[in-house]
């Protein structure tokens, strides 16, 4: 059907987004193809060693997830926090990576944990890294006539810490950071910190994870340094939410925050 | 489109336009002028109804994905005599609105919550109502009729 309608149509699931961008004819479309009437997309599966997600799985229903709770309390915890109830009851997680508004918190959670995104298409299908399905503000890597049929997330080692903190003042996060550290007694073998919110997509640094492995004592030293590299990485935008270098100092401030957090 | 769904108990169908909203068929087809609109970006929770039990925004909530499902609006709480339910009479008696605009709204949302979870805590009362915005009360009024309601309704669900 999308192959058909092409440009005139667009897939719709919780519509929390887009019913938004259309009702201020930001966006017009003639014809919506309901993706929720397609079976099966909304389980979430423990299978392999992964947690399946499928795309119209709701924000409220990861938060409720037995499965989820259970296997990754990081996702149950940060899908808590997502806007409103009634946003959560709606909205869907394939919703909202599609979307790729910039101030999601599942992308940078996401990311930081490795998920990959199962895309469908006419030719077959594929499975991509969040940070090569979201692309931009509001773009994407999907092409016309394919669908994000849902996400594959590794459950983490025990070894594996991780936490996701944000910072909100209005309606949408200012900034959001994930990060997952790979714990061996008092050192950290691997770590990933990914900041979203600040700009466009979001963003991790090679730089920073680096700088985030060796003894604890020795990061909680070296944390303002890993700060700024990840800062330069994002380099953030002025914005409604706050201006380029007030980003830069909250990235210090949660980075701090989230690796107290994740060892505790 | 010719869209059949349950409204407050009563089975009803309505014809709507594919794009109208379930706000927009409520108050201006139906005539239920109790859910209110507001923010229209489903920030202030002005316009929450239940769907099969859960919250959401009738502003931005297409009528078409309410087809065959239970919708519950404020006008919907009442016993047929007339008697409040435990939440609209905890709303009077702690003076928990002013203006009133945000209060159908109010209810509604704690409705899903008690429905929930017949006996939150403080805190799980602000974070669950953290959606729903009134300028007028300070909030203290109506986490104090959410709590009034909720013992309500357990003494009520004992007898």
């Amino acid at each position: 059907m999308l192959g058909e309608l092409g440009d005139k149509a667009r897939l719709y699931a919780g519509g929390t987004e887009l019913l938004l961008a259309m009702k201020h004819d930001l966006l017009r479309y003639e014809h919506l193809i309901d993706v929720k009437t397609i079976s099966d997309l909304n389980k979430i599966e423990l299978k392999n060693g992964s947690l399946m997600i499928g795309s119209t799985v709701t924000h409220r229903a990861l938060e409720r997830s037995p499965v989820v709770k259970e296997n990754l309390p990081v996702l149950a915890q940060m899908e808590t926090n997502v806007a409103n109830v009634r946003v959560r009851a709606s909205g869907t997680l394939g919703g909202n990576l599609c979307f790729a508004e910039p101030h999601s918190d599942p992308a940078t959670l996401l990311l930081a944990l490795g998920a990959r995104a199962h895309v469908q298409g006419k030719a077959g299908s594929k499975t991509v890294g969040i940070d090569k399905l979201i692309t931009g503000a509001y773009e994407t890597s999907l092409a016309s006539d394919e669908l994000l049929v849902g996400v594959e997330i590794p459950i983490p080692t025990k070894s594996k810490q991780a936490a996701y903190l944000k910072f909100q003042l209005h309606e949408r996060p200012t900034l959001g950071l994930a990060l997952v550290l790979d714990v061996d007694g008092d050192n950290v073998t691997t770590a990933t910190a990914v900041v979203g919110s600040v700009s466009t997509v979001p963003t991790q640094s090679g730089k920073a994870n680096s700088i985030l492995v060796g003894s604890k004592a020795q990061i909680e030293k070296q944390l303002p340094d890993a700060a700024e590299a990840l800062a330069e990485a994002a380099d953030p935008v002025d914005d409604l939410e706050g201006s380029a270098e007030y980003k830069c100092h909250l990235i210090r401030v949660f980075l701090k925050r989230a690796f107290s957090q994740a060892l505790s | 489109m010719n869209l059949r769904f349950t409204l407050n108990g009563k089975p009803w169908q309505v014809d709507c336009e594919p794009q109208e909203t379930l706000a927009e068929v409520l108050r201006n087809t139906l005539n239920l002028n109790g859910t209110k609109v507001s923010c229209e970006v489903q920030v202030c929770g002005a316009c929450t109804v239940l769907v099969d039990g859960v919250p959401v925004s009738a502003c931005t909530y297409l009528a078409y994905e309410a087809r065959g499902k239970s919708v519950t609006t404020i006008e919907g709480l009442e016993k047929p005599d007339g008697t409040l339910h435990p939440l609209q009479q905890a709303f009077i008696d702690e003076f928990a609105f002013q203006c009133g605009y945000c209060t159908p709204g109010m209810i509604m949302s704690a409705k899903a919550l008690l429905d929930e979870n017949p006996q939150p805590t403080r805190d799980e009362i602000i974070h669950y109502m953290d959606g729903n915005i009134c300028r007028c009360t300070g909030y203290v009024p109506i986490v104090a009729a959410i709590q009034r309601a909720s013992e309500v309704m357990s003494k009520e669900t004992k007898k």
